[in-house]
């Protein structure tokens, strides 16, 4: 049909432009990488936080004592890498850690009382203070954690030789003196197994967030901002007068900042693959698809912005304030689950929200389409809609 | 029936203000048709109202038998228009312009005999923005025709160009008449009018006062005949005499405003004339010249001021 081939020469019209404006090309390319880049080093990544510095203040100085320092001191973040957890600086007493933590130069510590030898062997119950930097929650959460994890595991280990030692002095012939140690002190374990191999980090969370945050609203303001800027520079004339479709008009240019979104995400998606090691563990042609489905659900309401706004500058505006609380509020760096309530119904509105669970499903966690079939008839519906309603809107607006 | 346009009591209101005012007019197949008025005249409305950019208030606008309102779009493949502030894409090559306009449209003519009429083959492939001022109106007609109208529609074609750039503009209007096609364009030039169209309409604060051949308007006129003279310096009573001797009432004596003692004429029958120039003569000036009225000066008579005085605020 006629509107096909309307579209795509409007479309490549479009394209044309674009390819050679430098500037904006430029900035076309540079700002994927950019965002990439920032949230990448400025986000706190686990497997980036090593040999984080605390203190050691060992006031015992016996036996046990120090093999609970060299536990701490010599944990490794994981089984296969040589990285060291802590970079341990020893001090006195609390007070001395609790000074260094105020002049950050440690990020917590833990202090051993002096009578923490003294107790264990008396069997009684000996208490370590971990002392928390509070200026620092996201670091000092993870430094409570791993200590905490640390001094547990190690009392196990204390609580299996005193086990082991009491079963020692019950005779052979009491049923009791079979039993392990360790099914009294931790009769039951649990081991933590994934869907996908390997241990995903902050930035795999973030990085399917990103794409499509960056994908979908280039194309709401490049749609906006495209018409608009049309309309003043007064070539939209030129297309209005000649036979061609309306719907060719809107699906063209939105074709072309759908092309352009696509190779911005394969952007950020390289690079994410590049620089921060994140892997697709799903289907990469369901991901483009959802990206495209993603993009659809927003073409109706650039239209509907650049039909309101009458000049570029005021679309560009308008649109970067709805762009900036959709950041936060669509869960691209925080999960939607830990926002209050009110925050989580608007979610469930912005389609930018759908697009990243489903994204991150297949990315993450390697979902198929049964897994996303939601997501996809909602931001299919959420696209025919705001569709259908922006086109006439749009007829109306262009008309003097 | 020959008419390619017919206007209706076509009407456009924004709000209480009346931008065109229940005009009616016709165009014929084949005529170059002006509509002449000062800016803010309603010619731009009326001309995008029937290229169908604009919604009419009220009114009947039939382009080639068809409904400008309703049936826009079997219109739309046979009429071409220029637009006025030239916009074109900055990014794409000349070529590429006409090439993206023809692809609109079924029937489409090739991009270089076009550039060869109007002598821009040597720009064919290059940006806008390299042209000079008379190179993009040219352009601009060209990108009109690509789709070979029927009807052409010109918005002020010359407004902004030199001399020379503007006489090059009307040969290329001309070739376009004589390619058989029908011309509708509007003006604020005078004497653009009087070359260029078969027959105008003056419209004024967005009425049509007038609608005629150019030739006929003027001879209908009160005063058709026009004497300008340059005198040594201001002289009250020759002035007075010159009046005497054609009647004053007859024949109206105006300082035109800059250099000194530049005097304009109109006088109202040709025996008059005579004795006006016999008197004038009797005064020697230092330069006169006989002529008919122009466009202008019908226009200043219909309308009662001139352009400068519109433009000051002197309505």
């Amino acid at each position: 049909m006629r509107t096909f081939s309307d579209l795509w020469q409007i479309a490549k019209k479009d394209l044309i432009e674009f390819t050679r404006d430098r500037l904006r090309l430029v900035t076309f390319l540079i700002m994927p990488m950019f965002m990439m880049i920032m949230v990448g080093f400025i986000f706190p990544n686990q497997n980036t936080l090593k040999n984080v510095p605390i203190g050691l203040a060992n006031e015992d100085g016996g036996q046990v004592s120090q093999q609970l320092v060299s536990a701490i001191t010599n944990l490794k973040l994981s089984p296969d890498k040589p990285d060291l957890a802590f970079e341990v600086k020893t001090y006195d007493n609390a007070e001395a850690i609790k000074n260094a933590i105020k002049s950050q130069q440690i990020s917590g510590g833990l202090d051993i009382p002096a009578d923490f030898d003294q107790k264990i062997t008396t069997n009684g119950q000996a208490q370590v203070t971990i002392v928390q930097d509070q200026s620092n929650p996201q670091i000092s959460q993870m430094v409570d954690q791993i200590l905490t994890q640390v001094i547990s595991g190690f009392s196990s280990q204390v609580g299996n030789q005193k086990v082991n030692q009491v079963l020692a002095v019950v005779p052979a012939t009491n049923p009791v003196s079979s039993i392990s140690a360790e099914s009294i002190i931790a009769p039951v374990t649990s081991k933590i197994e994934g869907i996908i191999p390997g241990n995903p980090n902050y930035f795999e969370f973030v990085a399917p967030g990103i794409m499509a945050m960056i994908v979908m609203t280039a194309v709401l303001t490049g749609l906006a901002a495209s018409i608009a800027r049309e309309k003043e520079q007064g070539t939209l004339d030129g297309i209005l007068i000649s036979p061609i479709n309306r719907l060719a008009i809107i699906l063209g240019k939105a074709l072309s900042q759908a092309i352009r979104g696509l190779i911005q995400g394969g952007i950020v998606l390289l690079l994410a693959f590049l620089l921060f090691g994140v892997t697709i563990h799903g289907n990469i042609l369901l991901v483009a698809l959802l990206l495209v489905l993603g993009i659809f659900s927003f073409v109706g309401l650039g239209i509907l912005v650049s039909a309101i706004a009458t000049e570029q500058e005021t679309a560009t505006q308008l649109l970067f304030m709805f762009q900036f609380p959709m950041l936060f509020l669509s869960g691209v760096f925080f999960p939607i689950a830990l926002m209050p309530n009110i925050m989580q119904k608007i979610a469930e509105v912005i389609p930018l929200t759908y697009a990243i669970n489903a994204i991150r499903k297949v990315m993450v966690l390697g979902a198929g389409f049964s897994a996303v079939r939601t997501e996809f008839l909602i931001l299919l519906l959420f696209g025919i809609i705001t569709l259908a309603i922006s086109v006439p809107v749009f007829k109306r607006v262009i008309t003097k | 029936m020959n008419n390619v346009i017919s206007v209706k009591n076509l009407t456009k209101k924004y709000g209480s203000l009346i931008a065109v005012d229940r005009i009616s007019f016709e165009v014929y197949k084949g005529e170059v048709f002006g509509l002449l008025g000062e800016n803010g005249a309603g010619k731009t409305t009326t001309l995008e109202m029937i290229e169908g950019l604009r919604k009419p208030t009220s009114g009947e606008i039939k382009v080639l038998g068809f409904d400008a309102v309703h049936d826009i779009q079997h219109i739309k493949e046979r009429i071409g228009v220029q637009l006025q502030s030239s916009a074109y894409y900055d990014y794409l090559k000349l070529r590429e312009i006409l090439d993206l306009f023809g692809s609109f449209y079924q029937k489409k003519l090739n991009p270089d005999d076009l550039f060869k009429m109007v002598g821009l083959e040597s720009k064919a492939d290059q940006y806008i923005k390299n042209l000079s001022g008379g190179q993009r109106q040219r352009f601009s007609i060209i990108a009109s025709l690509i789709n070979d109208p029927e009807i052409v529609f010109l918005d002020e074609p010359t407004t902004g160009l030199d001399p020379v750039a503007r006489r090059n503009t009307w040969d290329i209007i001309a070739k376009i008449k004589e390619k058989g096609k029908t011309i509708i364009l509007t003006t604020h030039y005078m004497e653009e009018a009087e070359i260029l169209c078969d027959r105008i309409a003056i419209m004024e604060k967005g009425k049509i006062i007038t609608i005629g051949k150019p030739h006929q308007l003027i001879e209908q006129a009160e005063t058709p005949y026009k004497v300008e003279f340059v005198l040594e310096k201001d002289n009250q009573k020759t002035i007075d005499r010159l009046l005497n001797a054609c009647e004053a009432r007859d024949c109206d004596i105006k300082k035109l405003p800059g250099k000194t003692a530049h005097y304009e004429m109109h006088i109202k029958s040709q025996e008059l004339l005579n004795k006006a120039i016999t008197a004038l003569q009797k005064e020697n000036p230092e330069s006169f010249t006989i002529g008919r009225a122009t466009l202008e000066d019908l226009f200043i008579e219909l309308t009662g001021k001139t352009i400068a005085d519109e433009e000051n605020g002197n309505v």
